[in-house]
């Protein structure tokens, strides 16, 4: 652990690693990465890496935790034991029980779990390198990992914290910031300013708290244009290859062999979303659509609404419209499941 | 199941009451619950405490003991705050290892302490590196009616405020108080339908959404936050709760809690 600097902030307003007062550090974002799960999101926020997977809406276990009218969402966050300088004992402690639970409330309040009775959502995050600010990271990444699962939402939940040094509120505190400053404000918000996750150490005046509240706001907004614009790039790319691989089945239909041979392009990216609409069939989510659709079809109807939602992202820039489309899926199953119910 | 409908029957009431600018004891909006604060209830701790808020009934107890300083703060003294939701208090409370709600209350009370910097940790240190003092802080639980966390965070600097060390025991000198600098006061608010009440009993607190737990110190600076709950707020509420909670907790403290 490096040693308390005699100075967080230089006369010209530049903080130890060169950001001002009011900046949060680089954030990346990549959407989908893991393969098993139903959305995935690998984020790094600064010097932070982590990983968040999202399962679910699957089955409750243990099943006494299942409501009868809606589904339960978990969340777990947890620290590799690697992801700090001393080892960190491996399993869940205090902290992360808390942190934990402040994020899974952070969260569910913007997720339709009501469309999805008896059922679980599942958000496991793993911290695998710590640099100050885990739980904004962890819950950032969480949130976009909910939309890529296809999660109905709200909106999208962004969080960034406020700190203070040497007597100045800023932006995203850095490690050092973190372990001698004097204040620490993590908060999550959603796009219309909803204030979702609130906590605070330190010594702040309340004129000070009032002022930090706004600074982190402006911190989620950025987060909050950060993840909207890793799913839009993720998902019309998505969209890009697909659409290519329409166009090459289209010309080998012209050459006389084997008309069944038709993904050449990107075999993984349409096997991944052949599981996905599996995997939602498993638990009932799109049967009403599956009797409509042709056995063949699955593919291409899948291409349209993706296109069609990607374009709808971007004219009405609604939240998380890929999102809707399902909400509309989950209205039917919410009917099945019911009457599923009264057969027993 | 029955909880849920229960609750939103609950709330329904509640949430007309708070159109009305009624709460369902009578209380207005930032009034809180009668405080009753007993100090040294128990000889064996080395300070203690028993809090009423209302119906909730907690009881405090601090204990002191030599231990070894954690590596990276080896000139300190240690704070461990425990609290246990025992069955005792509530059918809604089982035995074994804390669950979440209970830790959570648990590190929100230690925020307080140690962020207001109630003790004086640095006077806390016997052998630098070797020996500082440990000092237990644990909340029983003995009746739920609501708003735990601010009865959670009296009892225990009240408790604090009567402990001696106890350095003849362990033959390390003579007995001294406990180097306490500053009160922390905790006040919770929570969100009904919008209306924002204090100090809330255990059906608002369990039909709101939302609850913000505001710490704030003796000079009014504010040492801890915890938002709880599965709602939001915004912005505005939040700076109300702000500033109402630490003109609150003023007047706790001038009540009860005078060094």
């Amino acid at each position: 652990m490096t040693d308390k600097p005699e100075k967080f902030i230089d006369e010209n307003g530049i903080r130890s690693d060169g950001r001002r007062a009011n900046e949060i550090r680089d954030v990346k974002i990549e959407v989908g990465v893991l393969s098993r799960a139903d959305g995935s999101c690998y984020l790094e926020f600064g010097k932070n890496k982590v990983m968040a997977a999202v399962y679910g809406p699957r089955e409750v276990h243990p099943r006494h935790q299942q409501k009868s009218n809606r589904a339960i969402v978990r969340y777990k966050y947890n620290m590799a034991s690697f992801s700090v300088e001393d080892r960190k004992r491996p399993g869940p402690d205090r902290r992360s029980i808390e942190v934990s639970k402040v994020s899974r409330e952070a969260l569910e309040n913007e997720i339709f779990t009501e469309y999805f009775p008896k059922s679980a959502i599942d958000i496991f995050v793993e911290v695998l390198q710590a640099d100050a600010g885990t739980r904004t990271a962890a819950l950032n990444a969480a949130s976009v990992a909910l939309a890529d699962a296809g999660i109905p939402m709200r909106s999208l939940v962004s969080a960034c914290a406020v700190g203070k040094v040497d007597d100045t509120l800023v932006l995203d505190l850095n490690k050092n910031e973190d372990n001698y400053g004097q204040a620490d404000v993590p908060i999550a918000m959603t796009p219309d300013g909803k204030i979702t996750l609130l906590q605070m150490d330190g010594h702040l005046t309340p004129e000070e708290f009032k002022q930090g509240l706004e600074m982190a706001q402006e911190g989620c907004r950025q987060v909050y244009e950060l993840q909207r614009k890793a799913l839009i790039d993720y998902y019309s790319k998505k969209t890009e290859v697909v659409t290519e691989a329409t166009t090459a089945e289209d010309v080998k239909k012209d050459a006389p062999e084997e008309p069944e041979d038709v993904t050449p392009v990107d075999v993984t990216e349409d096997t991944e979303e052949t599981e996905k609409i599996d995997d939602t069939n498993e638990i009932g989510v799109t049967k009403e659509t599956d009797d409509t659709k042709e056995p063949g079809d699955t593919e291409e109807t899948e291409d349209t609404v993706k296109t069609g939602d990607v374009e709808e992202l971007e004219d009405s820039g609604e939240e998380v419209p890929e999102t809707g489309k399902n909400a509309d899926e989950t209205y039917g199953q919410m009917d099945e499941s019911e009457e599923e119910t009264s057969n027993e | 199941m029955n909880k849920d409908i229960v609750s939103i029957i609950q709330k329904d009431q509640l949430y007309n009451l708070m159109l009305k600018g009624k709460r369902a004891d009578g209380r207005a909006f930032d009034e809180t619950r009668e405080i009753k604060i007993e100090t040294g209830v128990i000889e064996k701790a080395e300070g203690s405490a028993r809090v009423e808020i209302g119906d909730t009934k907690i009881i405090a107890g601090v204990k002191i003991s030599p231990g070894t300083p954690f590596p990276d703060t080896p000139d300190v003294g240690v704070i461990i705050t425990s609290l246990e939701l025992i069955p005792l208090a509530s059918p809604e409370f089982e035995s074994g290892p804390p669950r979440e709600k209970a830790v959570e209350l648990a590190r929100v009370t230690d925020r307080g302490i140690r962020e207001s910097g109630a003790i004086d940790l640095k006077k806390m240190c016997i052998i630098e590196g070797e020996k500082v003092w440990m000092i237990f802080i644990d909340i029983h639980v003995l009746d739920d009616g609501g708003n735990i966390m601010d009865a959670a965070a009296l009892g225990s600097i009240a408790a604090l405020l009567t402990a001696t060390i106890p350095a003849e025991r362990y033959g390390l000198g003579e007995d001294a108080p406990l180097p306490i600098r500053d009160i922390p006061v905790s006040v919770t608010a929570v969100d009904i339908g919008g209306g924002i009440v204090f100090d809330p009993s255990l059906e608002e607190e369990r039909v709101a959404n939302t609850k913000l737990t505001v710490i704030s110190n003796q000079e009014g600076a504010i040492a801890g936050m915890q938002k709880s709950g599965n709602g939001s707020l915004s912005p505005d509420q939040i700076n109300h709760i702000v500033e109402v909670a630490c003109k609150k907790a003023q007047d706790i403290r001038e009540k009860f809690l005078e060094i």
